[in-house]
């Protein structure tokens, strides 16, 4: 039962299913071998990758071709972000650059506000979406934990939200649960929560929440073993998606006992 | 003598220079006419020519001109 439930129901996103809904980043990795290991380790099939300058690839290097074909060789769907853009018009032109780099319409939609809290910026997202989709991309939208922004986002044709948890990189977990339920509650698109996960327990209860899928980096790749973090969180969100749909038990004031009163032998 | 600016640092330019030259020289890849790799792999770059993008099918027909401000980008790790 159990099996056919995580089986049977891929992450389906513009007609392309995905088998897990462990959506990697990349960054924070100090290797290229070793980020390698972690995203086998956690079984994703779609990973976030950045655009920047070209530098000839050589030992050590963290970026370069060795990232795309490092993906490649894996069988894992690459998903450009526009992360480091400021406004729309970076944004829209970041996009092109990965579509046209990767081979793919699909993009992370990241617009931040300013560098401290890597927040996004409602606005500039906003007109960067419309723009992105009237290009014919696939919008998965970095937002913030909010119900109304997210809906909106929704009817300019993002393919998925994509709420966050906390500030990037914060590791502080799922801020306000009750937000993230309610963008799930109102969405009909998959919402995949994304960023200020910390650690497995985080990415659990997000899949509890009734999120489709959980995007994350730091959390794996500057965690002491990336390795074994990346299969706890492989592991949680199976967790978390079989908890949501098996339907928890309410929360009760008082206690209930599991074991019967009646028949206690007389002692 | 001509230079263009690629990632933003200056760069000598021989006449007749192609962008499919250049992209060739920076990776070290051989280019079909399409902009693919020769070698029948990806490339994964893009490149920006004075903040326009240049498709791939273009490169070999499109000549450097003095003063051009080329990007080329690729993946790297991130988000």
């Amino acid at each position: 039962m159990t099996q056919t439930l995580t089986q049977a129901e891929p992450l389906v996103i513009d007609g392309i299913a995905l088998g897990s809904r462990l959506i990697m980043g990349t960054g924070g990795a100090p290797s290229l071998d070793g980020l390698g290991a972690a995203l086998v380790a956690s079984g994703t099939e779609l990973t976030t990758v950045a655009m920047r300058r070209y530098s000839a690839p050589g030992p050590g290097s963290t970026g370069g071709t060795n990232l795309f074909d490092l993906l490649l060789e894996n069988n894992i769907r690459v998903l450009p972000n526009t992360a480091g853009c400021f406004t729309a018009r970076e944004a829209v032109m970041t996009a092109e650059l990965g579509r046209e780099a990767l081979e793919t319409d699909w993009v992370k939609l990241e617009v931040i506000a300013d560098e401290h809290t890597l927040l996004p910026d409602a606005l500039e997202l906003v007109e960067a979406t419309e723009a992105l989709v009237e290009r014919g991309f696939k919008v998965f939208a970095y937002t913030n934990d909010d119900p109304v922004l997210a809906l909106r986002l929704e009817q300019l044709g993002a393919a998925a939200v994509m709420p966050l948890g906390a500030p990037i990189g914060t590791g502080l977990g799922i801020l306000n649960p009750h937000n993230i339920e309610l963008i799930v509650s109102r969405a009909s698109v998959p919402v995949i929560l994304d960023a200020g996960i910390g650690t497995a327990s985080d990415a659990a209860l997000a899949m509890e929440l009734g999120c489709d899928a959980v995007l994350l980096a730091s959390a794996v790749t500057r965690a002491q073993d990336p390795v074994a973090m990346a299969q706890a969180f492989r592991h949680a969100v199976i967790g978390g998606r079989l908890a949501a749909q098996a339907g928890r038990i309410p929360r009760r004031t008082h206690a209930l006992a599991s074991s019967a009163m009646e028949g206690r032998p007389d002692l | 003598m001509s230079t263009i600016q690629l990632n933003g640092a200056p760069r000598p330019l021989a006449a007749g220079t192609t962008l499919a030259d250049l992209v060739t020289d920076v990776t070290g890849r051989e280019l079909l006419p399409t902009g693919k790799p020769a070698d029948g792999g990806r490339l994964g770059v893009a490149v920006a020519r004075n903040s326009g993008i240049v498709p791939r099918s273009q490169w070999a027909v499109t000549a450097l001109q003095r003063h051009d401000d080329i990007e080329i980008v690729t993946a790297v790790q991130g988000g």
